[in-house]
């Protein structure tokens, strides 16, 4: 039972010596902190904290001569401060010391601040931003940390002189407040031993009180717009629109405008209403088509709680998680059945002063309407109606930077050329937002710009929010500037990468090369010499970042060895260092038409993982030994050298393959693999997989130089394209498969829940009023072949459409980690297999990247990571991953739609000048009808539109889809959902917002321009 | 759960949440023979964590089932006052972490107090948590190893112990218990003069690759601790010899007047 006493290594590594901190009796009164802290039950606890003050902390001035030898010290703050200020003078210029309500509320402004401005920041703020805002904290970090930037933090609670209690009846803000005016006398004095003539040290805070006292105590203190008023004009004309607020936040009761929505309730109450399930909480969804309407899913119904109305809304922005209140059942309401266009109903409104401005005539006919509806709604059948409620609180404002347009008709036309102070309108690119209303005095340069702005506030008086302006993007319809803002519309990284994270790279750069084969070679231990092996990749054309190649060969016992052979991301990745950790918050490789946002960098993704032909590549491969009806009989995961021996495009493979005169081994090889892949495409079906559509388009670049004339087209598959599918979904299986044997509790997998039925409802109506058909949804395969039976012989894309509409009822795939999951809950829906993972991608997808580490470990090649057993860590990272692969692909059909806009501007600018006002005239379909007017989709060009009638001489049938419409030479013409219509599509430019866009018109069968 | 907690371990000043640097030990105080009922007593403070410790015998053994006819045998008993601000609830009487903790000790000490001086007798130990701060369990050894020397109890040397938690790749040194909370944690207790390791405790799990790195900064740690603990001791001692030799002139004195005064 003895302990045994071993002999420890003797240390090689030094470090500071270890010593013990000595307090002597007058820092009694520092040694520690007391707080109370309630827990969730609602126990009060008692919290007692040791606390330590130093002599040692740096002071950062550089020629200090007692603080140098001190850890950490460098010497940051110049001699000289800042000057470029016309108020304060002083030839040794200014240090400015931040307070935490100009972190909290004035970010903008902070981080664009002049470079060379010295910033000090004291502990207390940095720690009192960590505390009520984590976002914002990160972003000081990252302010910090600048290299280019003379900021010091000042750790003042932990040196001796700056360190501050509690006093008696102090409250916590004053306590924090005395600190940063500590940090100013302290600076002040300490200075001064070394420097005869220090620079001036001055608070900047917007709290009125705190300078006050500043002032009183003899130090200099200025808040955020004084501040930059008094800056040079270069710096001031840069900087003046990023003060949020202006003048000190007024305290209650100073404002006394009319009310216009109902103020929130507080935390407890909604917490406690959540909880008592009085009050039901979710996202909420600002509606597309109108924006008086939004919804809000909730977890306890399984329908959606429909807002109507300003009111209802309450100062909910897209994407907050807000708290709802539902109505009585009396009350409830129906979706309402018409467009409302922000834009166009409030174009009136005056920013200045909306305070006062009365209801807007649009909106009181829409109040009126909304009354009219109710009553009919009661008539409707109770599946239109849905749970109606309001927003009585915000438990999570999710507002970021939006990419804006000012609004013209909100300049008067002498502000058009004046720079003074002004109240402007920002439009927001996405629909789903409110105007944001937003001061500035560079109104007239901000035309005709594509602007950054952010939500700072929605008071109960004011009908819109008030925001800042961050900055410009660029010129509107430059390719520079539609193409930052998309980036940043869906949250896109795209800074480039950082010197850490190259820093990971192989030093070798890009003449890295998989080291001759030896015995004891680390990159060789383990690995299978598959270099004989004749391995080819088969990849849309222009890819540069090869992921996958395959092979074929027949076995003697008459079953083929098929192969698919990944990158091996993951020798070159290592978890959690830099390069990892910037993959992770990527998630995800983002292709916009003309530009990549790589999730590694581009050494790595276009080069040394790259499976590029003839030369050698470290791989990561699947071998099965499969019959020729492609049942598995065996499988093995290996880590590989392989030598790809051609790189084809899917058209070459495809040309390869139907040429019958080739007989060589790669051919043969393709040739094979293609057998296999319809045996497995065959198998798959049978077992319930779905076809589902959605339009894929090919934008054609002139060149990659110019954004003009270029061409839309559907993307043709091939047969390739499903060669390598297969293949892939083979190998992500089998992985899955092996993962979660491993790694039950941890893997990483991708699962698509079957929907849930009641997404059907309003297209099986719809098909069964206008078509007389009906969707099977009792289960995937059944889906599928009812999916196939859709089909009208007078109209062949009908099936795509309704394919397309299917699609877009189902839920959207995701990663998750096994252990959060119950096993049922695997499935995937759409490919119809028990457990599904991503695995063949690991240069553009990080989930791929995961899986290939747990696949290591589960062969015994590799340790597994702590951090990839850790459920709540792989939890986080998935989450993220989600998040992004979400975003991208949004970014990525907008871009697709920008180029799209951009081809039919191009085209339409020909047709115009040949005459023909109408614009392009292009088939389209009609999918959705309202009161006022229908949405139609023309495949072609994968494009979706609205078209309004102004006129009311229509007739609107909302039971059977249909509109009714009057022919000019008399009678009626019915156009009903799944229609096939003209029209002629243009693109116009907005005249407020500069905006292009896409403007459709009912051709035929009749004209719209007279409805 | 370390990911909720806002607690920053290590800021970028290099500085932990009180204020030390990875390699400082909290303030540290000692006390020797706080209870004079006791044989040998020792009271320690390493921060806001106290333990106070009792040393009973060498006595003859309340159990002779429990005694050995070659060594005498080493009984721990560990006791956490209500006060103490463990955070957890009331423990209950055999409460398994804390006869975990007392065993700990047992086998720290096992090995390094002389016990075969001392056949068919028994070693009483009683640890009592004063108040707690994180690092029970090397303040306790810690203790232990004074008022062992306090009952003059012999031993191959002193015993001192530390925490170590790591917080990614840079090893703390006696850690606080929020840092406890959040941080994998090794307990080193060693022989500073010859640098044996009589106790390498650990309850979370923790890279192979780091666990040397921090065995051998705990065993340095140890070495600093027991030149403390010397010192005091070494201190203390000169002061009750002088107060003796003081006590013995004086006594002498008084016994030359009474001397005189019978005269």
């Amino acid at each position: 039972m003895a302990a045994v006493a071993v002999q420890s290594a003797s240390s090689s590594r030094t470090h500071p010596p270890i010593t013990i901190l000595k307090r002597t009796r007058e820092d009694l009164p520092l040694s520690q902190t007391k707080f109370l802290k309630k827990t969730a039950r609602g126990k009060v606890l008692t919290f007692l904290r040791e606390r330590y003050v130093r002599d040692d902390i740096p002071c950062g001035f550089e020629s200090c001569r007692h603080c140098d030898a001190f850890p950490g010290h460098r010497p940051v703050l110049p001699d000289v401060g800042y000057r470029a200020h016309m108020k304060y003078t002083g030839k040794e210029g200014h240090y400015l010391v931040i307070d935490t309500n100009i972190v909290l509320h004035q970010m903008d402004l902070l981080a664009a601040l002049p470079k060379t401005l010295p910033l000090i920041v004291p502990s207390t703020t940095i720690r009192e931003t960590r505390h009520r805002s984590l976002p914002l904290y990160n972003r000081l970090q990252e302010l910090v940390k600048d290299e280019d930037r003379i900021v010091w933090v000042w750790w003042n609670e932990e040196r001796r002189e700056t360190a501050t209690v509690e006093e008696q009846g102090e409250s916590i803000n004053d306590r924090n407040d005395r600190a940063i005016r500590n940090t100013l006398i302290f600076y002040a004095a300490h200075l001064t031993i070394s420097a005869s003539k220090p620079p001036q040290l001055i608070m900047l805070s917007d709290d009125k009180g705190n300078r006050a006292l500043a002032e009183a105590e003899g130090l200099l203190a200025v808040s955020a717009r004084e501040y930059v008023d008094g800056l040079v004009p270069t710096e001031r004309e840069k900087l003046v629109d990023l003060v949020v607020g202006g003048v000190d936040a007024l305290g209650d009761g100073e404002r006394r405008g009319r009310r216009i929505y109902d103020e929130y309730l507080s935390q407890d109450d909604l917490n406690a209403g959540v909880k008592s399930g009085r009050l039901h909480q979710g996202h909420f969804n600002a509606s597309q088509y109108n924006y008086l309407e939004g919804t809000v899913r909730v977890m306890s119904l399984d329908k959606p709680v429909l807002l109507v109305g300003r009111e209802a809304m309450n100062r909910s922005v897209d994407g907050d998680v807000v708290v709802v209140e539902i109505f009585p059942k009396s009350e409830w309401k129906a979706p309402g059945s018409e467009v409302l266009d922000q834009d166009l109903a409030l174009k009136d409104d005056d920013a200045d002063d909306d305070e006062d401005a009365g209801v807007t005539e649009e909106e009181k006919r829409a109040a009126a309407r909304e009354k009219v509806e109710a009553e009919e709604a009661a008539k409707r059948k109770p599946r239109d109606v849905l749970p109606t409620g309001k927003v009585v609180g915000v438990i999570k404002r999710n507002w970021r930077a939006y990419v804006c347009h000012v609004d013209r008709s909100s300049l008067s036309a002498a502000a058009l050329t004046s720079l003074s102070q002004q109240t402007i309108f920002a439009t927001p690119l996405s629909r789903s937002l409110p105007r944001i209303r937003l001061r500035t005095r560079q109104a007239p340069s901000l035309i005709d710009q594509k602007i950054l702005v952010t939500i700072d506030q929605w008071l109960p008086s004011s009908r819109y929010p008030d925001g800042h302006f961050v900055r410009a993007l660029g010129k509107v319809e430059s390719k520079e500037a539609e193409q930052e803002s998309l980036l940043l519309e869906y949250e896109v990284p795209y800074r480039p990468f950082g010197k850490a994270i190259l820093d990971c790279l192989p030093k070798e750069g890009d003449s890295w090369v998989v080291p001759p084969k030896k015995e004891g070679d680390v990159v060789w231990r383990d690995r299978e010499d598959l270099r004989d092996l004749v391995i080819c990749s088969i990849d849309p054309p222009g890819c540069q970042d090869i992921d996958d190649a395959l092979h074929a060969r027949p076995l003697p016992n008459g079953n083929i060895e098929a192969g698919v052979h990944i990158a091996d991301v993951s020798h070159f990745v290592h978890s959690a260092n830099p390069m990892d950790s910037e993959a992770a918050s990527r998630g995800t490789t983002v292709y916009l038409v003309d530009k990549r946002i790589d999730m590694l960098p581009a050494l790595l993704g276009t080069n040394l993982c790259s499976l590029r032909p003839f030369v050698e590549r470290l791989a990561f491969s699947v071998i099965w030994e499969l019959t020729p009806t492609g049942e598995i009989v065996n499988e093995r995961f290996v880590k590989s050298v392989i030598a790809s021996k051609e790189a084809f495009t899917y058209e070459a493979a495809q040309v390869r393959k139907d040429d019958k005169s080739l007989n060589d081994p790669l051919t043969m090889g393709i040739r094979l693999l293609n057998t296999l892949a319809i045996a497995l495409k065959k198998n798959r079906i049978k077992a319930g997989a779905l076809s589902l559509s959605s339009p894929e388009l090919k934008i054609h670049l002139d060149s990659s130089e110019s954004a003009e004339p270029i061409d839309v087209e559907q993307k043709q598959p091939r047969e390739t394209n499903s060669l390598v599918e297969e293949f892939m979904l083979l190998a992500n299986i089998s992985v899955a498969r092996k993962i979660q044997d491993s790694f039950p509790g941890t893997a990483v997998l991708r699962r698509h829940a079957p929907p849930p039925k009641t997404n059907f409802d309003g297209l099986n109506d719809l098909l069964l009023k206008r078509k007389g058909v009906q969707l099977d949804v009792s289960s995937n395969g059944a889906l599928a072949k009812s999916l196939d039976e859709c089909v009208d012989p007078a109209n062949p894309d009908f099936n795509t459409l309704v394919r397309i509409m299917a699609t877009r009822c189902m839920l959207s795939a995701e990663y998750f980690c096994s252990g959060s999951v119950s096993k049922d809950g695997y499935g995937h829906y759409g490919l119809a297999s028990p457990i599904y993972t991503h695995f063949t991608s690991p240069i553009r997808r990080y989930a791929d990247v995961l899986a290939h580490r747990q696949l290591s470990a589960a062969i015994g090649y590799s340790p597994l990571h702590p951090t990839l057993q850790s459920k709540q860590h792989v939890d986080k990272t998935l989450s993220v991953v989600n998040k992004r692969h979400r975003l991208a692909q949004m970014a990525g059909r907008a871009s697709v739609e920008f180029y799209v806009g951009l081809a039919l501007k191009a085209r339409g600018a020909k047709v115009v000048a040949s005459g023909k006002k109408r614009g392009i005239m292009e088939e389209a379909f009609v999918i959705r009808v309202f009161k006022n007017g229908m949405a139609v989709f023309i495949s072609k060009l994968g494009l979706e539109g609205l078209i309004t009638f102004t006129k009311s001489t229509h007739t609107f049938d909302e039971e059977n889809y249909s509109l009714s419409l009057p022919k000019p030479e008399g009678g009626n013409v019915d156009v009903s959902v799944f229609d096939k219509v003209m029209v002629g599509v243009t693109i116009e430019k907005d005249k407020n917002t500069q905006r292009g866009k896409v403007v459709m018109r009912l051709v035929g069968p009749v004209d719209s321009d007279d409805l | 759960m370390a990911s909720s907690s806002r607690l920053e371990i290590l800021n970028d000043g290099g500085l932990r949440h009180d204020a030390r640097r990875p390699y400082e030990l909290r303030s540290m105080s000692f006390h020797l023979s706080p209870h004079p009922t006791a044989d040998g007593s020792a009271t320690v403070t390493q921060g806001l964590t106290t333990v106070s410790v009792s040393v009973f015998g060498p006595r003859e053994p309340r159990q002779r089932s429990s005694s050995s006819h070659d060594r005498a045998v080493i009984a721990v008993e560990v006791g956490v006052a209500p006060w103490a601000g463990t955070g957890a609830q009331r423990r209950a009487r055999g409460d398994k972490r804390l006869a975990e903790v007392g065993a700990s000790i047992r086998q720290t000490f096992e090995p390094v107090v002389m016990t075969h001086l001392y056949p068919r007798s028994e070693l009483f130990i009683n640890v009592q948590v004063v108040s707690a701060d994180g690092g029970i369990l090397p303040t306790a050894i810690n203790a232990t190893t004074l008022a062992l020397v306090d009952a003059g109890i012999a031993m191959l040397d002193y015993i001192s112990s530390v925490s170590i938690g790591l917080h990614l790749t840079q090893p703390l040194l006696d850690l606080s218990a929020p840092e406890e909370m959040d941080l994998p944690v090794l307990v080193v207790a060693s022989l500073p003069n010859s640098g044996k390791i009589t106790l390498a405790q650990m309850e979370t799990r923790l890279h192979v690759d780091r666990f040397e790195e921090m065995l051998v900064l705990g065993v340095e740690a140890c070495k600093v601790l027991k030149t403390e603990m010397e010192e005091y001791v070494k201190e203390r001692t000169g002061k009750v010899v002088q107060r003796m030799s003081l006590a013995v002139e004086g006594a002498k004195g008084l016994q030359a007047g009474f001397i005189d005064g019978g005269r």
